[in-house]
């Protein structure tokens, strides 16, 4: 559908958007494939996130690049490591992981987190000074876990008359 | 909504917006800019942060009370002010300034009601309700965090004090009571999150960042009553159109119809909100829904005959799939055109009086669209197609195109505007019509539904959760 823009920042030049109650500054995140990757965030001072495994069902592993020093870390969620992270080099969880949060968040807000500048279409792995940094996988992956519980909330009949700020914006832009 | 009605909406002036309608509420003022500048000065304080107050932001506090000195909370909100601004902090003084705020944007959001139902000609209920007690559940957390918040400012928010929402809403979604307050504070933790860095951040949205923290402060009282009793109603249930409400964890449809009954015709709305994450948009979020009598009729242009709804004094019905079932066809024009006029409005919850929720169904009809605005015999109204949403056909192309439609009048930012449910339109030389939910049982335009058919985020997501969640 129009989701034009992945995320924008949108106060636009009117003044009178300081003083309005339903200005829009979040817009939908575009509709990406969650197979490969379900998950991703900007959250801990860090890109991350949880790639699905290519051979086990079962299996996921938390990828993640640091803002701070772009430290890169892979493993299961059981803390195993990754065999394809060696040295600087990301693996391909955390390029997947990477790509998918540019999809998600847009490029620029991307590379603003992770302290980087980068061209329009540039590849913000590119743009790093990663080193290796192992991470515990734990507080991505209960994030993870949290983040599938909103899928198992029970519906509200009683109106939410706070959701009248939050007016839906899908295809502006 | 004929030319004249138009008019009168339009003229009506800041003169006629201030004594009669206002002095009820016992506030103490001269008109709606006078309540709003208050407002604003509270707001610019919060954004400076009340752990740091200077001259000019204890001047503004100092306005406040001044403004509600003749309300009933006129003393907890003085005595609040003199404290903050000698530097103490509570929860409790910081909650007295949210009422405070909530007073005045109520008295505006009457004043503003007053003149739409006048401008119209339409009859609106008295509120009648009794609320039921307040739930008694934990709401400290959230106090506390809403406090930190309104001490360190707006300019001041970093990613840790952000993150300090994610125990709280965690803690608020987990009993159904406090829901409410986990949807506000989880869409407005993520907005905080989303301008990082807000120290430089330009403009800043004092109104509605003011509007969120304050809500849910109040929201977070020990003493905020419970959901007013219903009472059961049967009749014919014909809907004018849907209001989409989302943010990247919750999702809202709150329909908007005449509800036709022996004792005669009212406008009644019904909301049905679920969960969800930000990954879930455009179509898909209709399948996260469990009432498909009422997507059926929605999607399918049909009246609904209920039987046994329950209704909420507020004009609520509180939808059970149950005790509805699809009727006839009814095409949300001819409602508007027949019902609409003669429907009685439905009182507002004193405690939800706010701008914001004025969302009053309307027709208009036979009008040019120049520059983004509907014009009729000389008189704009501007269509507000930011909140036209990504699960339904209507589009700002199609609002362009329109010559009918039927949407809600809201008001914001000084303005009247008019956010389209459906339109009638000449596309390609053809009539068409679009609504907001013609596809809540899935796309009905085909190139729409076969990239819809490749969307795999629901699926795929509750695959995860049936896996990890449980293993």
């Amino acid at each position: 559908m129009g989701y034009k823009w992945p995320i924008v920042i949108d106060l636009g030049t009117d003044g009178m958007t300081e003083r309005r109650s339903g200005a829009v500054l979040v817009r939908p995140v575009r509709t990406r494939k969650l197979a490969k990757v379900p998950f991703v965030e900007l959250a801990d001072g860090r890109v991350q996130g949880v790639v699905s495994s290519g051979s086990d069902i079962a299996r996921v592993y938390v990828s993640s690049v640091t803002a701070d020093g772009h430290g890169l870390s892979c493993s299961t969620n059981n803390n195993r490591p990754c065999g394809g992270l060696a040295g600087p080099y990301p693996c391909k969880h955390v390029r997947s992981m990477v790509d998918e949060a540019v999809l998600q968040f847009g490029l620029d807000r991307v590379a603003r987190y992770l302290r980087v500048d980068v061209a329009e279409r540039g590849d913000v792995l590119a743009a790093l000074t990663p080193h290796h940094e192992p991470t515990p996988a734990a507080t991505v992956f209960s994030r993870f876990l949290r983040h599938l519980t909103y899928l198992e909330r029970p519906e509200v009949v009683e109106p939410v008359p706070e959701l009248h700020w939050f007016g839906a914006t899908g295809t502006a832009g | 909504m004929l030319a004249t009605h138009l008019d009168a909406l339009l003229s009506a002036d800041d003169t006629g917006l201030d004594d009669t309608g206002l002095d009820d509420t016992g506030l103490h003022y001269t008109g709606l800019d006078y309540a709003l500048t208050a407002v604003d000065g509270l707001d610019d304080a919060l954004a400076h942060g009340l752990g740091r107050l200077g001259e000019p932001e204890r001047a503004a506090l100092t306005a406040l009370a001044g403004a509600v000195s003749a309300a009933p909370l006129a003393g907890p909100v003085a005595e609040a002010v003199a404290k903050l601004t000698a530097g103490t902090i509570t929860d409790d003084y910081v909650a007295a300034l949210a009422g405070a705020r909530a007073a005045l944007l109520g008295a505006a959001h009457d004043a503003l009601l007053t003149t739409l139902d006048t401008a119209l000609g339409r009859d609106r209920a008295e509120w009648a309700g009794t609320g039921t007690d307040a739930p008694g559940v934990p709401l400290a957390g959230a106090r506390s965090w809403l406090t930190e918040l309104a001490v360190t400012g707006w300019r001041g928010v970093d990613e840790g004090l952000v993150d300090g929402s994610a125990p709280v809403v965690a803690a608020l979604l987990d009993d159904p009571r406090t829901r409410r307050l986990a949807v506000l504070v989880d869409g407005f933790a993520a907005e905080l999150r989303a301008s990082a860095p807000i120290a430089t951040m330009t403009p800043l949205p004092y109104r509605r960042w003011g509007d969120l923290w304050s809500r849910a402060v109040l929201l977070a009282q020990d003493t905020w009553p419970g959901p007013p009793d219903t009472t059961p109603v049967s009749g014919r249930l014909l809907p004018l159109g849907v209001d989409v409400h989302e943010h990247a964890t919750a999702v809202q449809i709150q329909v908007h119809g005449v509800l036709e009954t022996a004792e005669g015709a009212r406008l009644v709305r019904t909301s049905v909100a679920a969960a969800k994450v930000d990954t879930i948009v455009g179509p898909a979020v209709w399948t996260l829904f469990s009432c498909p009598s009422l997507l059926a009729a929605l999607a399918g242009h049909r009246s609904l005959e209920l039987t046994a709804m329950p209704l909420a004094p507020s004009g609520d019905l509180l939808w059970h799939d149950a005790a509805a079932t699809p009727g006839e066809p009814a095409d949300p024009f001819t409602t508007a055109r027949l019902a609409l006029p003669t429907a009685t409005g439905a009182a507002v919850p004193p405690l939800d009086r706010h701008p914001v929720r004025i969302a009053e169904p309307v027709l208009l009809e036979d009008y040019r669209v120049k520059d983004g605005a509907a014009v009729l015999d000389g008189h704009r109204l501007r269509f507000d197609t930011d909140r036209l949403p990504g699960c339904g056909p209507l589009t700002p192309a199609l609002v362009r195109a329109s010559t009918a439609c039927v949407g809600l009048l809201r008001w914001d930012a000084g303005e009247w505007s008019v956010q389209p449910l459906a339109v009638r339109a000449t596309a390609k030389r053809q009539p068409v019509t679009a609504a907001t939910a013609d596809w809540a049982q899935g796309p009905t335009d085909p190139k729409v539904a076969k990239a819809e058919a490749k969307n795999d985020a629901v699926a795929v997501l509750r695959e995860r959760a049936g896996r990890l969640l449980r293993s």
